[in-house]
């Protein structure tokens, strides 16, 4: 025995054994069907579009240069093209923004107990399972030229000419605000069920006036959990499509590059260019998401309940 | 030492009350408070302790009555101006704020130059003891470490009043023993004026000079440890402080103070008892029994006054220097005692109890005795 002492024992357990313990065994079986999906709803498609935005036309090459990068030269020489991620980064930064902003409030007002706040709750989430098609057209009846607001705005006298709400860039911040607001204010409301009340007792006792217990204790809490917030609805609000066509101005200020894309596949029937901006709409939001990771990990982000 | 409780003369607490929605969470508080006194709210779930506290603290408006500090109203002044310091049973200590700036924060918030903060905030942690741990997050901290920084955070305001909801109830028997000990020396350090909610007796009898027992939102007895460890007001307040043996009987002979004695009817016995409180004959009694005054009679002793209860030996228990052990009776009642030896489980004993030492209660719980507690406590101030 004292032999073998200083040597590492050799595990006597079978190959099997072993293997389970790194955890490889039969159950990994299960991750077949979502390999599969992965594979070939994801991985393909997606090297795919990559590997087509190096194929690009012969009139790109043309127009443009630079060989199989013409795509990308096209896309950051040609205004047209490259100025939607500005109109685009100025829908989908304030709508989002305002989401997040607006929910925080909201949903401080709706963690108290009050009568009604069931319904309440209920009125601000049903958007949610309102379609963009749906919220556009609801938009468009209400707030359009010959719309109930602007023949109400009329009758009253408020306004001698309709107010122009839809088919400009109102228009789809409106909608961004309708579908995004839901989901800001389901997140913010559950990030903030997670910060224990007492928290906020004790804050009060420490002679915290309201506005202290917020900026001291509740936000720095809650700041994690808006950035995660603020990156998912910037995501939903950044690739805006639909609203942006049926009640925004689909060839002015509302020229997103989700629209830019579909004009390059459906109209020019440039695959290529089409995989190009899609490609970069992903870039340009990554950078955003980055930016607020890189925020998101200057905070605090353990335990907010009691005993921490 | 130079963190010292604010002072004051006295708090009075007038007819205090709070209800929700239909339902009195607390009604009729009466209690003045000196300064300097530990006073524990004693009671089970749901008798309205934590309401009366955080009615104290602020964190609750009242609905009924009013406190007063030095003859100030206090009950309409928010709680962040308040300047109670509060320790609360889940610590409440702030998760993303190192232990120093937890300390540090009620001081920051009365805007308190940084040299003084930080030179009380050094003190506070010095006082409980975590010079190691100032640079902690209290996630990083066992239980009684977190609980000593909620201490070390109230008192660092040299608050006139800290208030303390059961504080001790989250960490296992030995740290509360010890932190038992922590808050006492604390108190007798600073003299600070505390308030203490605990549905503990032991730790209330051993903390508090005096006790305020709470029932269903109505004060029971008040009084110092001893007075009602020794006299219960009613079988409520016995059943708190350690009257373990509390059986239903009927009166049949005496109550009326003359003798000072009574006999009762417990099932098929009858045992001569002290009654407390108004019985008169043929009344539903609870009698009171403590089990370490209950004494099993060796073989051919003659009973203490006469009081002789025959049953089996059912569990028996060691508890260091004693046993703890539960006698069955022949009529199904369930009696314990503490013995110096170990009966057989199995064993058939005779016990006794004096006849001083067996309180006579009625069975109804009055208001009225709650309502004599409440002059009493208003003439003792």
């Amino acid at each position: 025995m004292t032999a073998v002492a200083d040597r590492p024992a050799r595990s006597t357990a079978s190959l099997r054994h072993r293997l389970a313990e790194r955890g490889v065994d039969s159950s990994l079986w299960l991750m077949v069907p979502a390999l599969v999906f992965a594979l070939a709803l994801f991985v393909y498609p997606f090297s795919y579009g990559i590997g087509l935005t190096f194929q690009p036309s012969v009139a790109t090459q043309e127009q443009w240069g630079g060989g199989i990068l013409a795509n990308y030269v096209a896309f950051f020489r040609d205004p047209f093209v490259f100025d939607s991620i500005w109109i685009t980064m100025r829908l989908a930064l304030p709508a989002a923004l305002f989401n997040v902003l607006a929910s925080i409030p909201v949903a401080m007002v709706l963690r108290r107990r009050f009568r009604f706040k069931r319904f309440m709750t209920s009125v601000l989430v049903l958007p949610i399972t309102l379609g963009t098609v749906l919220t556009a057209q609801g938009l468009l009846i209400f707030a359009g030229r010959q719309g109930w607001l602007n023949r109400f705005l009329i009758a009253t006298g408020l306004v001698d000419q309709p107010v122009q709400l839809v088919n400009n860039y109102t228009g789809v911040m409106f909608s961004l605000i309708i579908t995004g607001f839901p989901f800001a204010f389901l997140l913010v409301s559950s990030y903030l069920s997670g910060i224990d009340p007492s928290l906020d007792s004790a804050a009060r006792t420490l002679g915290a006036g309201w506005w202290q217990r917020f900026r001291r204790i509740t936000l720095p809490l809650l700041a994690p959990g808006l950035a995660t917030t603020f990156i998912l609805t910037f995501v939903l609000a950044f690739s805006v499509f639909p609203s942006a066509r049926l009640v925004g101005d689909a060839m002015g200020s509302t020229r997103v590059m989700s629209l830019m894309a579909f004009r390059a596949f459906g109209e020019q029937n440039d695959y290529a260019m089409a995989s190009t901006i899609a490609l970069m709409m992903g870039v340009v939001e990554l950078i955003v998401v980055a930016v607020v990771l890189a925020w998101r990990s200057l905070l605090y982000k353990g335990s907010t309940g009691g005993k921490g | 030492m130079a963190i010292t409780a604010g002072t004051f003369e006295s708090l009075e607490l007038r007819d205090v009350g709070r209800s929700f929605g239909g339902h009195q969470a607390l009604a009729g508080l009466d209690l003045t408070v000196r300064a300097g006194e530990f006073i524990a709210l004693l009671g089970p779930s749901g008798c309205g302790k934590s309401t009366a506290l955080n009615c104290l603290a602020g964190l609750l408006p009242l609905t009924h009555g009013q406190i007063l500090l030095d003859g100030r109203r206090v009950d309409t002044v928010p709680s962040e101006k308040r300047g109670f310091g509060m320790v609360f049973q889940s610590y409440a200590l702030f998760p993303h704020l190192t232990v120093e700036k937890n300390v540090a924060f009620g001081l920051q918030m009365r805007g308190l130059p940084r040299a003084e903060v930080s030179r009380r905030v050094a003190e506070a942690i010095g006082l409980v003891k975590l010079e190691d741990h100032a640079k902690k997050l209290p996630g990083q901290l066992s239980g009684g470490q977190q609980q000593r920084v909620a201490i070390a955070r109230a008192v660092v305001l040299e608050p006139s009043l800290v208030l303390m909801d059961e504080p001790l109830s989250n960490l296992d028997a030995k740290l509360r023993l010890d932190m038992r000990t922590e808050i006492r020396r604390l108190h007798q350090e600073l003299g600070l004026t505390t308030i203490y909610v605990t549905h503990d007796q032991e730790e209330a009898l051993s903390l508090a000079d005096r006790l305020v027992v709470l029932r269903e939102g109505r004060v029971q007895q008040i009084g110092t440890p001893d007075d009602l460890y020794d006299h219960p007001r009613n079988w409520h307040v016995a059943d708190f402080m350690g009257y373990r043996n509390i059986l239903a009987g009927g009166l049949m002979d005496g109550g009326d103070g003359g003798d000072g004695g009574a006999t009762v009817r417990v099932g098929g016995l009858t045992l001569r008892g002290r009654p407390v409180g108004e019985v008169g004959e043929g009344d539903d009694v609870r009698v009171a029994v403590r089990p370490d005054d209950l004494t099993v009679l060796a073989g051919g002793r003659e009973p203490r006054d006469g009081n002789a209860v025959e049953g089996v030996v059912a569990v028996v228990e060691y508890h260091g220097r004693e046993f703890a052990v539960v006698v069955q009776t022949a009529d199904g009642a369930t009696l314990h005692v503490r013995t110096p030896t170990a009966p057989a489980v199995g064993d058939v004993v005779r016990l006794t109890a004096a006849a001083d030492r067996v309180l006579v209660f009625p069975a109804e719980l009055s208001a009225a005795s709650a309502a004599a507690d409440r002059a009493e406590a208003v003439t003792a101030a």
